[in-house]
């Protein structure tokens, strides 16, 4: 029978980059450390107290370095201690959380380090993605080429309106414009302007599209007894759940994949949550194409089959609007999206809220807030609940 | 904390080419086979699967999503990769247990490294910014650290032929074999160079092929009623990644990784070492301090196959068969990752008998 009788950890100092285009004042090393001691810092911890190290970032090619831990070890101060390395496609950086809390949770360490980043302008994500496989169909047209289709079978199902993803992108970089390390820093953006640029993937415009970033992030993860005597508020890890499934296979539901809804399904049961939209008070979810809001609300459970444009559309989660359940408050991936890096920002963001410590785009007190994350092709998904409270 | 137990572990033959085998191919029996060990089905039957893969050798990125193909992963499971040796998965699945998410985890690693030049691409593990642009390849790396033993007197190339001469002859029992031989020392030092100091078999082969583990709680293990060895502990160190910081000669990591898993609480009978030449072996076993009561790489190690990101778990698998068939009662199982041994991970295996006699 398996048990949750895991060691209760909690998030205590959370360090972000600013998120841009190019950051060509660091390297990747330097990009990475800027992050980690940003966490350190407001953790008031220094490199010499942490036992453990944990990276993730998306694949290996996109910045042309093959297991980047080993040169990064360094910059991070892992030297004699252990150093980690999570890959999960883009879910990663919300696994890698998991991975971390998990070095906490077992009782194995008392601090943990843990880093993702993406250094978008040293690759070239299209070419790393698009390498011609001998076994595999060849997908030339990046991740929206994939999604345009699915998004369009889910327009076609629920009878959305045309213009829900266009509401999405306009929310989100308003949101976006309340973070100061968002990316995109959009305040004036409009529904016109959105739906007059250019179609990408139809139904995908290119403000309906998340940019390319330059940016990392990091959080020290740490035991009870540290979590109680940190400084700063911590927000307490009340639930941790990952799913995967094959890409394809017969019958499969690409519009509201079943690995979603399992692990939805599992963190909401750690965290004793019975319904979503009621019992948490905002939500950080991987949305890096304007429609996915709509689709994971429902995958998410917030509203039923075919019902979570209708969120969108009334405002539920805008934080402008005065939604009940604001979503992607920071901006979200559609403002800021280093992509190793773009799942632990929403984690680490989800933590912000609970902690208080959002700055101008927080939820105005927020105890229970979810960190979701997915990558492959809709097949990946890590999820965390964190609280002010602990468990 | 609670004890774990390998309950499982199969791996492939190293071939040299494994020509139009894909990846899933590769992984495929040797699920099929540590399945069949317990009397499990698929992946629905444990609790959680954790891999080891590199994106590289494929030359794809997401090259590991093609191996969830391999798991019957529908309804869903709880799944993670790591981008590192299968050991490190290990490690991983091991946390979870501990944790409580899980009893039981399924870990696979696997690499196909024929299609590419695997030293060439290993280069590019390097700084960036300052090594990876110079194209260092990792026999070039070694063959300087071995120059560096041979130079300040630690070791001869006599003592490197004679690894290479044990792996050879020890591979001629190990049907998984790639390379194994009769050959003696002297036959070997007689060969000409590759790149000096090293010859062609101080260096490890290329090989294509996989391995698979199965590990669970104790209590699990007694449930499904087969025979275990207990993962009595494991630990892993990284070192500076600057070359010239580290005294290559030793091993400071695996001594602190060793320690750490508690090595040295009792005598090791076996060590596999992942040594891919033949002068890291005298470094790993002198930094684990192993004497001639221990038989090391009694498989012949990665000398004799080496499939790359499966390798470490293959070691620790290795130590398992020998506790198992009560060769061995206590031994270690070793990985390494990076240029010339910067990561290391020691893991510590015990028989049923040998745990329970710790214990009291």
């Amino acid at each position: 029978m398996v048990s949750n009788s895991a060691i209760q950890a909690a998030v205590v100092g959370i360090g972000q980059t600013k998120y841009q285009t190019k950051r060509g004042d660091v390297s990747i090393a330097g990009l990475v450390r800027e992050a980690a001691i940003n966490a350190l810092q407001d953790a008031d911890l220094t490199f010499e107290d942490i036992d453990a190290v944990v990276i993730g970032k998306a694949p290996d090619m996109f910045e042309g370095i093959v297991m980047p831990e080993c040169y990064l070890t360094d910059a991070l101060g892992c030297n004699g201690k252990p150093m980690f390395r999570v890959h999960t496609a883009g879910s990663v950086g919300g696994s890698t959380a998991l991975v971390a809390a998990s070095h906490v949770q077992s009782g194995t360490f008392k601090r943990v380090l843990t880093v993702t980043f993406e250094k978008q302008s040293e690759s070239n994500a299209m070419w790393a993605l698009s390498s011609p496989q001998p076994f595999a169909v060849h997908l030339n047209a990046g991740a929206g080429g994939y999604f345009a289709p699915i998004i369009r079978e889910y327009i076609r199902r629920s009878g959305a309106p045309y213009d829900v993803g266009i509401k999405v992108a306009v929310k989100d970089r308003l949101h976006g414009a309340r973070n100061p390390l968002a990316h995109l820093q959009l305040p004036d953006i409009s529904m016109k302007e959105v739906e007059e640029s250019m179609m990408l993937w139809d139904p995908i415009r290119f403000l309906e599209s998340c940019p390319s970033s330059d940016g990392a992030c990091a959080m020290v993860i740490v035991s009870e007894d540290l979590a109680d005597a940190s400084p700063k508020p911590p927000a307490w890890i009340r639930g941790c759940a990952m799913r995967s499934e094959p890409t394809m296979y017969a019958g499969r539901e690409e519009v509201n994949p079943q690995a979603g809804r399992d692990c939805a399904a599992d963190v909401y049961r750690q965290a004793g949550i019975t319904n979503p939209r009621r019992d948490l008070d905002c939500a950080e979810v991987y949305v890096p194409f304007s429609w996915y809001e709509p689709m994971w609300l429902e995958n998410l459970g917030f509203a039923e089959e075919g019902e979570g444009w209708k969120l969108t559309v009334a405002g539920a989660t805008s934080l402008d609007e005065g939604g009940d359940i604001p979503w992607n408050c920071s901006g979200g991936v559609l403002s800021s999206n280093p992509i190793g890096a773009s799942g632990m920002i929403r984690f680490a963001e989800a933590a912000r809220q609970v902690r208080g410590d959002a700055g101008d785009h927080q939820v105005e007190g927020a105890k229970l807030a979810l960190g979701h994350a997915y990558g492959g092709g809709a097949q990946f998904f890590a999820m965390w609940v964190v609280g002010a409270e602990k468990s | 904390m609670q004890k774990i137990a390998i309950v499982a572990y199969n791996q492939s033959k190293c071939l040299a080419n494994a020509g139009g085998s894909n990846e899933v191919e590769l992984i495929m029996p040797q699920l099929r086979a540590v399945f069949g060990q317990v009397g499990l089905n698929n992946s629905q039957d444990v609790d959680f699967v954790c891999s080891g893969s590199c994106d590289y050798l494929q030359g794809a990125a997401f090259a590991f999503v093609s191996g969830v193909d391999a798991l019957g992963a529908v309804p869903p499971i709880k799944e993670s990769h790591v981008e590192m040796d299968a050991a490190w998965a290990l490690y991983e699945s091991m946390l979870k247990i501990r944790m409580g998410q899980a009893e039981s985890a399924l870990i696979y690693g696997f690499g196909k490294s024929s299609p590419g030049e695997l030293p060439i691409v290993l280069s590019q593990q390097l700084d960036p910014y300052y090594l990876a642009p110079q194209w260092v390849d990792t026999v070039s790396l070694a063959a300087m650290q071995a120059r560096l033993m041979l130079d300040s007197g630690a070791i001869s190339e006599r003592d490197m032929a004679e690894v290479v001469a044990r792996s050879r002859n020890n591979a001629m029992g190990n049907s998984l074999a790639q390379l194994a031989s009769t050959v003696t020392a002297d036959e070997l030092l007689a060969e000409e160079s590759y790149v000096s100091p090293l010859r062609k078999s101080d260096c490890c082969p290329i090989s294509d092929g996989a391995s698979a583990m199965i590990i669970c709680t104790v209590g699990k293990a007694e449930e499904w009623g087969v025979p275990y060895a207990i993962i009595s502990g494991i630990d892993h160190r990284i070192e500076t990644h600057n070359l010239a910081m580290r005294d290559l000669t030793d091993s400071v990591s695996t001594r602190q990784a060793a320690a750490a898993a508690g090595a040295g609480q009792g005598p090791i009978d076996v060590a596999e070492l992942y040594a891919p030449f033949s002068h890291q072996e005298i470094i790993l076993s002198r930094a684990l301090g192993l004497g001639a009561e221990t038989d090391i790489n009694p498989s012949g190690g990665v000398l004799a196959g080496n499939l790359m990101m499966a390798s470490g778990l293959s070691r620790i698998g290795e130590v398992f068969n020998r506790i198992i068939s009560g060769d061995a009662q206590r031994g270690i199982g070793h990985a390494t990752s990076g240029p010339c041994l910067q990561h290391n991970l020691v893991a510590v295996l015990e028989s049923e008998q040998c745990s329970a006699r710790g214990n009291t």
